[in-house]
């Protein structure tokens, strides 16, 4: 899949600042006045900043508004509702934070429920796919809220916590990639299905439909993706997670907080980058490629 | 609603036929002729005559190899183009609606004006069917020429999709897959036509009929009976001749 920049820096984004807003809504003892301004603001930052990017690769930004329609059938547009009720909840709770020093908490709770099933939605349109086999698995929702549950206790400060979230998010991160390179060959659909002529032999692509590639080529098949692929497992892998750990486990002094936030979102922009670029979709056998 | 009816009236489809295909991409053409100036959005080319030229298309002609474990490979060539799902995951991922499956005639359409181009149903297509046109920023794909079909001003001939009327081969047939009389069901049951990918469970409408299998050099053909010589040695005046030749001076052939 073509790994397209808008969309890898809304979900790296949005996952961090929809983890921060569920911490700062069920803390029970949240942050108030100057204090709470900082927070929000860099979750929301975060989170809307992303959502405006996502917008970026769409062909008619314009006419976005309609996306929040279908939400009885669609995870794109279940995310866009959910993402809205969210920021509203939270954003009440943030105005009653930092002017009123009154802690809501039911709005926050509400908003907090409504930020991890935000992170949820965004999941699901991946893992709803049955045309991209690495990502139709339980385990797709299971990285995505580890990420950004995890994400969240850093951006907020909760080290203990951020720690096992984490520990948790790495496990989750290396099984992914392992039953993902696997994913493909174990879902039975092959250039014999596509066709259906596998049962007479071998299939074997011999001529494309054009000479140059097309949409489907340049959207579906990132073969450059693989290249380095192993070398940026591992980087993405201790910048996420284990430069900021042991950030965390060293004694707390501000300039480490900030290189394990910065390491973090590094290392989760170049996991979300993998997450696209090392993924196969089935149009590609039609190519003879994936 | 994005949701898919729980039933169409009538199920009108395409069935292909890969025995009677020769891969002459007319029907990518005509599709394109057809569908740029009607429809929806014209069907955008980049760099039309640049390097790399590249464009949008409903309907594609891949050619592929088949080897058998024994004896000799098969060329087959593969017109693919929305396949008109039952159960098109391309409707329900849609978050604008813009997408949907007709209650009448099962086709799939998209609705221009309320596409955003987010391509999510390009990704969910496990055909390549839709392609996010890059002049225009929305989905195009198969109408299954839904602007001839039913267009009373087209002489009645031309009332089918423009790739069928086109096929010098006469490889593509239109028909409704709901009626088990009709033409393109009755191809189907004799011919023995297929899904393509039935493990995603999109229930195609549109059916691939297989390519015969190829003769080989060793089967006995259906001429030879009356190949076979008349008699192994000549008779009557002939034989008398070949007689006579042979005694004649300078040997025998």
């Amino acid at each position: 899949m073509h790994p397209a920049p808008s969309v890898i820096v809304f979900s790296t984004l949005s996952g961090l600042g929809f983890g921060l807003l569920f911490w700062l809504g069920i803390d029970p003892t949240p942050p108030t006045g100057l204090t709470a301004f900082v927070f929000f603001a860099i979750a929301y930052a975060l989170s809307v900043g992303g959502l405006i990017s996502s917008t970026f690769h769409l062909g008619h930004p314009e006419r976005a508004w309609r996306a929040l329609t279908q939400w009885r059938s669609s995870w794109l547009s279940r995310e866009g509702v959910s993402a809205i009720l969210a920021l509203i909840f939270l954003g009440l709770h943030a105005i009653s934070l930092i002017f009123f020093e009154m802690n809501a908490a039911a709005l926050g709770l509400i908003g907090a429920a409504l930020s991890l099933f935000t992170v949820f939605t965004t999941s699901m349109i991946y893992a709803q796919l049955d045309t991209v086999p690495r990502w139709k698995t339980p385990l797709t929702p299971a990285l995505y809220l580890s990420f950004s549950l995890a994400g969240g206790a850093l951006l907020s400060g909760r080290v203990n916590m951020a720690i096992l979230l984490l520990v948790i998010a790495a496990i989750f991160q290396f099984i992914w990639w392992q039953r993902g390179d696997a994913a493909l060959s174990d879902s039975g659909t092959d250039l014999g299905t596509a066709t259906g002529l596998g049962e007479r032999g071998t299939v074997r692509s011999m001529a494309h439909p054009h000479t140059a590639p097309n949409y489907l080529v340049k959207e579906f098949i990132y073969v450059i993706g693989r290249k380095h692929a192993q070398k940026l497992r591992r980087i993405a892998f201790g910048l996420t997670f284990m430069l900021p750990i042991i950030c965390l486990l060293l004694p707390f002094s501000h300039v480490l907080a900030i290189l394990a936030v910065l390491s973090h979102v590094a290392g989760v922009a170049t996991s979300r980058w993998l997450f696209f670029a090392e993924a196969e979709h089935v149009v590609g056998l039609y190519y003879g490629m994936r | 609603m994005t949701d898919l009816p729980a039933k169409t009236d009538r199920t009108l489809g395409l069935v292909i036929d890969l025995d009677t295909c020769v891969g002459c991409h007319a029907c990518v053409i005509s599709c394109k002729g057809w569908n740029t100036e009607n429809y929806g959005a014209p069907l955008s080319d980049q760099r039309p005559y640049g390097t790399e030229p590249m464009g949008t298309f409903l309907n594609r002609v891949h050619s592929y190899e088949v080897q058998p474990e024994q004896g000799s490979a098969q060329t087959v060539h593969f017109p693919k183009s929305c396949l008109h799902c039952e159960n098109a995951p391309c409707v329900t991922v849609c978050p604008t609606g813009a997408s949907y499956k007709r209650v009448e005639d099962g086709i799939v359409l998209v609705n221009e004006d309320h596409c955003i181009g987010c391509g999510l149903c390009a990704w969910a297509c496990p055909y390549g069917a839709r392609e996010l046109d890059q002049a225009e920023g929305v989905m195009k794909k198969c109408t299954l020429c839904v602007d001839r079909i039913y267009n009373e001003n087209l002489p009645e001939e031309d009332q089918i999709p423009s790739c069928v009327r086109t096929c010098p081969a006469g490889a593509r047939h239109f028909g409704d897959l709901s009626d088990p009389k009709s033409d393109v069901s009755q191809l189907v049951e004799s011919r023995g036509g297929f899904d393509l990918m039935p493990e995603m469970g999109t229930l195609p409408v549109n059916k691939y009929l297989p390519p015969r299998l190829k003769d080989s050099w060793d089967d006995q053909s259906l001429l030879a009976p009356l190949l076979e010589p008349v008699a192994e040695e000549p008779q009557g005046f002939l034989g008398w001749l070949d007689k006579a030749l042979d005694k004649l001076p300078g040997g025998t052939a």
